[in-house]
């Protein structure tokens, strides 16, 4: 056997579903990633916070693996599995030692057609995910950012919280949620990846013969309703108790797949540090970005992050500060202010560029690591783009010029696109 | 040989960590290095500890060792801050101490072409921090903002209202973090002091693994760390007996402006060196981790629908340090919750459990170890491990074989020695009952 590393299979079988497989030997495991495109994006009023919902009751049981059992089999056998669902998509994911990787393979084949959505279930859900929300709304950070994300998408269905708004959590029967079940979880809406130790061949006649009976059935269409431009600032005040005051600074920002977004990624790596679209790989510190010396080493507040997140639609750009108690929201927004105007009068420099770069080879190296990250990037960068978004990701940000990264801070960067959020503690 | 049927897990020896892969050094100084080559990644993790913790801090100094470490990294006799920074973030790496109860612990990661850079800035840190006081009063208004954010924060509370309440007089009912009125008092001078007192080469382990050589590990430690040298470093403190409480105690925390309680129930458990760790862990699995969250997920959150979290941890460490349940509900199920949580710890502690729990939760022990072993971070975090309790380079050859031999009886012996289910301490924080 070759060390080179084996190139990723791409397929599609007759039912529509798409396989992607990638050999890795590094390690005696394997793991098995379904996507789906369904996510809060495709979700309406009265049913935010759906497929989330259903995310849950796809642990809830199926006629051949009834509930509790595979969660079981799973442990038993040294796995790992979990869930996530996001503006986009929903995943589940399954790690496990390579030998028994077909489990996950049966799980999830079944799952995506036999899922039972009992009655009973369905109800003891509602109070566990009333709970998950209420968790979130203890935190004032969550409070606002669910008012800022509302502000700033006022057409467009990315209004809503992934988690949804309390009262449709509240009001949601069991059909509401068996219909967007049976609507989206079909093979021809769904990427299955399976990473790790083992034949591409053998592997791929083993998902023939697990996933080859599922029936086809068209993919649902999903209809975005464009967000039309902000003609002006947007300002959202939340006030609740604590002494610390929050912002969150929100510019609308490109799509993952327009040509202004991996510029808008350079920008963000040197406004507030470099951060990974991975979800499960661990960022670096921002300390010598230009916010933190600005706001932090400045004394106005004790952090600052930023995040621009990889989507299908326009999304944003998110700046989150935590403001010292002995200082003004209005203190820090000036100083943010200030630093807005300096990336928008003149480009960047190429040691900030250079920094960015490597920065990013560095976090895409630590993010590309573990065979569950592997499958974390073949279906993710599948959900918006294709895998040679991910593939030629390093490639294309090196071709970032500051000239083209200052073009596009001058595009995004403005007052009238964007949403200041401030939350103000009561006690000040 | 385990009685159970069907057949557990069976692990590759050779492809995990043992004296044979693992190089470990005493340089003269006294530091322990351990480095596990693995070239198939293309960067490299170093982690490790000093002998250097709030043990050695006193009420009114708690939050000093936490504050030295991270100050550390804010100015040395050659860099300044923005130096440090600018050296570990260009190279998009990342270095972190973290000052805890028994040791101040240290993290980094980098390319691996980078490994150099990092351990020079390491050292650096390490031996030379200069406390600058402009620095310092940053970070203690940054660190006085972040108390006052875990003010507000229930689970925060929570678990301080559980550990004072289980930890009375005891450096285990401190906060490392430290309070508004010590970290309020600390000047950069006590830092120093600190820092002068109690850091230095003796009893400092660093893990090295990744795509770099050994021996090219071994000459940059030895150029660095290895050259550390101090006159005089003092030892931490023994840790004091604790008196297990008499009966069952409850404490409430109520904040404004909160939707969902937090709850801590438990008990100061086994320490790493007791004998029947292991099979407490396991035993810790059953009740509150094994699948969705063990026996505790399946009652509180699976039958009752109470709850989006509810686990149970055991901490391990070298001290008696908490056998806790924890779970976010709303307020008005907290004393149903707690009764499910009592009933559960009760059964755990009056039989045995299942001969396919035993099974299953052994071959989970077994087979989620290639996966724990499978990162840089994993493996480094492992060999620390082993290392910081004694339990021998081959620890993870021989795992397989420890954990076949646990049995029902041992897991009840252990659970009945620690969980007394008329001896807990029950801790909430959350909104008052019937505001929301």
């Amino acid at each position: 056997m070759s060390d080179a590393p084996k190139p990723t299979l791409v397929t599609r079988l007759r039912n529509g579903l798409e396989v992607r497989l990638k050999e890795i030997h590094t390690a005696p495991l394997a793991t098995c990633w379904v996507w789906y495109r369904v996510g809060s994006r495709n979700e309406i009023p009265g049913r935010t916070g759906i497929s989330h919902w259903v995310e849950h009751m796809q642990f809830k049981g199926t006629p051949t693996f009834p509930a509790g059992v595979l969660d079981r089999a799973i442990s038993r056998n040294g796995g790992i599995w979990n869930a996530f669902t996001w503006l986009d998509w929903t995943a589940y994911l399954e790690t496990l030692p390579a030998d028994r990787v077909k489990l996950a393979l049966e799980l999830e084949a079944d799952r995506m057609a036999n899922s039972l959505f009992d009655a009973d279930e369905v109800e003891a859900e509602r109070t566990v995910i009333i709970s998950e929300r209420q968790g979130q709304e203890n935190e004032p950070s969550f409070r606002l950012a669910e008012e800022v994300q509302a502000a700033a998408f006022r057409v467009h269905s990315y209004h809503h919280g992934v988690i949804g708004d309390m009262v449709d959590l509240q009001s949601m029967t069991r059909d509401d949620l068996f219909a967007h079940y049976r609507r989206h979880y079909n093979p021809s809406n769904a990427v299955l990846v399976v990473a790790g130790d083992f034949n591409t061949r053998r592997m791929l006649s083993q998902i023939r013969e697990i996933f080859g009976p599922l029936p086809k059935v068209p993919a649902p269409q999903h209809i975005s309703r464009r967000e039309p431009p902000q003609s002006g600032e947007r300002v959202v005040n939340v006030s609740g108790p604590g002494e610390t005051p929050y912002i969150i600074i929100a510019y609308h920002a490109p799509a993952a797949n327009d040509e202004d977004f991996l510029p808008l990624t350079v920008l963000g790596s040197v406004l507030a540090g470099a951060s990974s679209f991975n979800f499960f790989a661990g960022g670096i510190s921002n300390k010598t970005s230009r916010l933190y010396r600005a706001l932090v080493d400045g004394e106005v507040a004790a952090s600052v992050q930023g995040g621009l997140a990889a989507s299908i639609d326009p999304y944003l750009y998110n700046v989150h500060i935590t403001v010292r108690p002995d200082r003004t929201p209005e203190q820090a927004l000036a100083v943010l202010d200030q630093e807005m105007a300096r990336i928008i009068e003149a480009p960047i420099d190429e040691g900030e560029l250079s920094k960015a770069i490597k920065q990013a080879r560095a976090l895409f190296a630590f993010s590309s690591e573990s065979i569950t990250n592997q499958g974390f990037w073949l279906g993710f960068s599948e959900m918006f783009a294709d895998s040679t978004w991910y593939e030629s990701y390093l490639d294309r940000l090196a071709e970032v010029t500051p000239q083209k990264a200052w073009e596009v801070a001058q595009k995004y960067f403005v007052d009238s696109n964007r949403v200041v959020g401030f939350y103000r503690p009561n006690s000040s | 040989m385990s009685k159970e049927t069907p057949v557990l897990p069976h692990l590759d020896l050779a492809a995990l960590p043992g004296p044979d892969t693992i190089r470990r050094e005493e340089l003269p100084n006294g530091v322990v290095l351990l480095v596990r080559e693995n070239f198939s990644s293309p960067s490299v993790v170093l982690s490790g500890y000093l002998l250097a913790g709030a043990l050695a801090n006193t009420p009114d100094s708690a939050g000093l060792a936490f504050m030295t470490a991270i100050a550390m990294t804010r100015g040395t006799l050659t860099r300044s801050f923005q130096q440090i920074f600018e050296s570990i973030e260009s190279i998009g790496a990342r270095l972190s101490l973290h000052g805890g109860t028994h040791t101040t612990a240290f993290q980094g990661k980098a390319l691996a072409e980078d490994l150099g850079t990092l351990l020079e800035l390491l050292d650096d840190v390490l031996q030379n921090p200069s406390f600058p006081k402009a620095e310092f009063e940053r970070l203690r208004a940054q660190q006085l903002t972040a108390l006052a954010i875990r003010e507000q924060d229930t689970g925060a509370r929570a678990q301080m209202a559980f550990d004072t309440l289980v930890y009375p007089g005891h450096p285990y009912g401190l906060s490392t973090n430290g309070y508004v009125e010590t970290i309020s008092k600390l000047t950069p001078a006590d830092l120093r002091r600190f820092h002068r007192e109690y850091f230095g080469p003796s009893g400092l382990v660093i893990t090295i693994v990744g795509g770099v050589k050994a021996e090219q590990v071994l000459e940059l430690v030895t150029s660095t760390l290895g050259q550390w040298k101090t006159k005089k470093q003092r030892e931490m403190p023994d840790l004091p007996i604790l008196k297990s409480l008499k009966k069952s105690k409850r404490v409430e925390v109520r904040l404004e402006g909160k939707v969902q309680s937090e709850l801590v129930i438990g008990v100061a458990g086994p320490s790493r060196y007791d004998a029947d760790y292991i099979a407490a862990a396991m035993g810790n699995s059953v009740l509150g981790q094994f699948g969705v969250m063990g026996r505790i997920g399946d009652a509180v959150r699976v039958s009752a629908g109470l709850a989006y979290y509810a686990y149970s941890a055991i901490s391990g460490g070298p001290g008696p340090g908490p056998w806790q349940v924890v779970a976010g509900v709303n307020p008005k199920d907290e004393n149903r919750a707690i009764d499910i949580v009592q009933k559960e710890i009760k059964r755990f502690t009056t039989r045995r459990v299942s001969e396919e729990e035993l099974y299953e939760n052994k071959a989970n022990f077994i087979g989620r170890l290639p996966m724990q072993l499978e990162s840089n971070e994993g493996v480094a975090g492992a060999i620390s491990y082993v290392e910081r309790y004694g339990l021998g380079l081959d620890y993870y050859q021989r795992y397989q074989n420890l954990i076949a031999g646990i049995t029902r009886d041992q897991i009840l012996d252990v659970g009945k020695r620690f969980l007394d289910p008329e001896r807990l301490a029950v801790a909430i924080a959350g909104p008052e009952r019937g505001g929301v």
